[in-house]
């Protein structure tokens, strides 16, 4: 396992067709957005669960790629219940674990040798970080890899649905609905139900992974290129009846010579730009002519250029996708 | 100020939590010093220096936004984990994310943008190599060049600050003309109220130390560690 030497910045780029990317708790569900200019947001925590899903499903037990914060039951849990059923005295080890309220280390050694064996178990934790109750210094895990709240290019409108059910939940409802009510007996149990769809929206993110922190770690080699096909992959198994289509369409790389970087992030995602493309042409967003333009509708109404003149030295700009 | 640095640093929404509304992450008006000192050390710092904050500049106007997420409630358990690698199996080891939710909001700054204006002081741990000078070459050389020990962030890790060095001499970046209002303190001092102004690593049980911030066109001055304005 080589720990990676060189920083790394990247632009990932991906779009949602008729689907809900990320829902606002707050909102009653809606697509989230930022309430002054209407642009679409995907929250840093929603891209990381998909990555971390993305992983589960390609390395299914692997060494070293388990992940600590899953989903819902997984199919490993099974083989772990059996498994703790064949060792009695794993089982109560185990029940032990749960019914003591507090098992601290009693040293910064032993805190240490912790987090290293969660970090060379659990992807996310090498990777991501987490926060272990040692109670000493908060047991912090900094992962190398930091993202950002990912944004539409242009405003989005979020149209509601209103989808219906021939179905009741239950008898009381169905009572309910009798009363009052002659109708056939197929709308008798109806209930309706809301959907929120963004039509189209093109969303950039932003991530940095820093080298010296994957020293600490041991995020290597390995694990970049995994979770560089987790980017590139991530939506294909996020299939739902709220997602719609979401495809990650760009994902480009920034990669710096040194372990500290040779140019300011910045700098480096200004040399995406996303344009419309009217006629073949590249058109700025703020282009003033695209007033009468119909909204954008596929990703073929978009346009993504990179600027490779001029490159900081020691950068290198890696298209993969 | 023999040794005083200046840096630009934005983006586009920041969260310093308060820590009276820590559940529901609800951000102060400014950037605290704290975080500034977490920014300075993402570019550069060893066991020899540490940071002072003299000054943060406020360029924009102070906005606010909300953003609910669903979190996870628990932290890993080191018992749990020490077990299970004495067993030597993952067997319990991990946390199921949807049983275990709790939907927080954050109320979070929108498109801060500051001037940290800091210098360091050395250390008892600084050695003969360590000399004040190389320190602040090397600061001034990684930020000129953009490069971090890693990026550093507006609070917390999900909002990444943009950094660029100002140099010695040079003009602050202009403020905006409509950002030039009371809410900044121009006019009138404006009264921030108790600040963070850090916690204290050395002492036991990590006490945290505030002070009366106070925005004076647009300027928040903050005490000098050991003065009597910096309250435990």
């Amino acid at each position: 396992m080589i720990p990676l030497s060189r920083r790394h910045d990247f632009v990932l780029i991906f779009d949602v067709t008729n689907g809900n990317p990320n829902g606002d708790p707050d909102a009653g569900n809606l697509p989230r957005l930022d309430p002054e200019t209407n642009h679409g947001l995907v929250s840093d925590v929603s891209l990381k669960r998909k990555l971390r899903n993305y992983v589960e499903l390609a390395r299914t037990g692997e060494a070293g790629h388990h992940i600590y914060v899953q989903e819902g039951a997984i199919l490993n849990e099974k083989h772990r219940e059996a498994y703790v059923a064949k060792r009695a005295d794993d089982a109560k080890a185990l029940k032990e674990a749960k019914e003591a309220k507090k098992l601290n280390p009693k040293g910064d050694d032993e805190a240490r040798a912790l987090r290293d064996w969660m970090c060379a178990n659990f992807f996310d934790v090498r990777t991501f970080g987490a926060v272990m109750s040692t109670g000493i210094n908060c047991g912090q895990v900094k992962g190398p890899v930091q993202m950002t709240f990912a944004r539409s290019v242009e405003p989005i409108l979020p149209v509601e649905i209103s989808i219906t059910r021939m179905a009741a939940t239950n008898e009381a409802e169905q009572k309910k609905r009798a009363e009052g009510e002659e109708g056939e007996a197929r709308t008798d149990n109806r209930t309706m139900g809301r959907k929120h769809i963004v039509p189209y929206g093109l969303y950039v993110a932003h991530g940095f992974i820093s080298a010296k922190f994957a020293e600490r770690t041991g995020f290597s080699e390995a694990d970049l290129d995994l979770l560089f096909e987790a980017l590139a992959n991530m939506f294909e198994h996020d299939r739902s009846a709220a997602r719609g289509e979401m495809t990650t369409r760009k994902l480009i790389v920034f990669a710096h010579e040194n372990a500290l970087g040779n140019a300011p992030a910045h700098v480096l995602f200004d040399r995406v730009r996303i344009g419309r493309a009217v006629d073949g042409e590249f058109r700025d967003l703020d282009d003033r002519g695209l007033g009468n333009l119909a909204p954008a509708r596929k990703f073929a109404d978009y346009r993504v250029e990179i600027d490779r003149d001029g490159l900081p030295a020691g950068v290198e700009i890696r298209e993969l996708l | 100020m023999a040794y005083g640095i200046r840096l630009h640093v934005w983006g586009r929404n920041g969260l310093f939590t308060r820590p009276e509304l820590k559940v529901e992450r609800v951000t102060y008006d400014v950037m605290t010093p704290s975080a500034a000192r977490g920014i300075l050390e993402a570019i550069h710092w060893k066991p020899a220096i540490s940071w002072v904050i003299d000054r943060i500049h406020v360029l924009e106007p102070i906005r606010f936004q909300q953003i609910r997420r669903n979190e996870v409630g628990h932290k890993a358990p080191a018992g749990t984990i020490k077990q299970a690698m004495n067993r030597g199996d993952l067997g319990g080891v991990q946390l199921l994310a949807d049983e275990d939710r709790q939907q927080r909001a954050s109320t979070v700054l929108v498109a801060p943008a500051y001037v940290i204006e800091a210098h360091f002081t050395l250390t008892a741990k600084a050695g003969a190599e360590d000399s004040e000078g190389k320190h602040l070459d090397i600061f001034n050389r990684r930020a000129e060049r953009g490069q971090c020990f890693h990026q550093p962030c507006l609070g917390t890790r999900e909002f990444a600050a943009h950094f660029a060095l100002i140099a010695p001499g040079a003009a602050l970046p202009p403020r905006a003309s409509q950002a030039e209002t009371a809410d900044l303190g121009f006019g009138t001092p404006r009264d921030l109220g108790l600040m963070l102004w850090d916690i204290d690593h050395t002492a036991p049980g990590r006490p945290s130390m505030f002070f009366r911030a106070r925005l004076v066109d647009g300027v928040m001055a903050v005490p000098a560690p050991g003065s009597a304005e910096v309250l435990r």
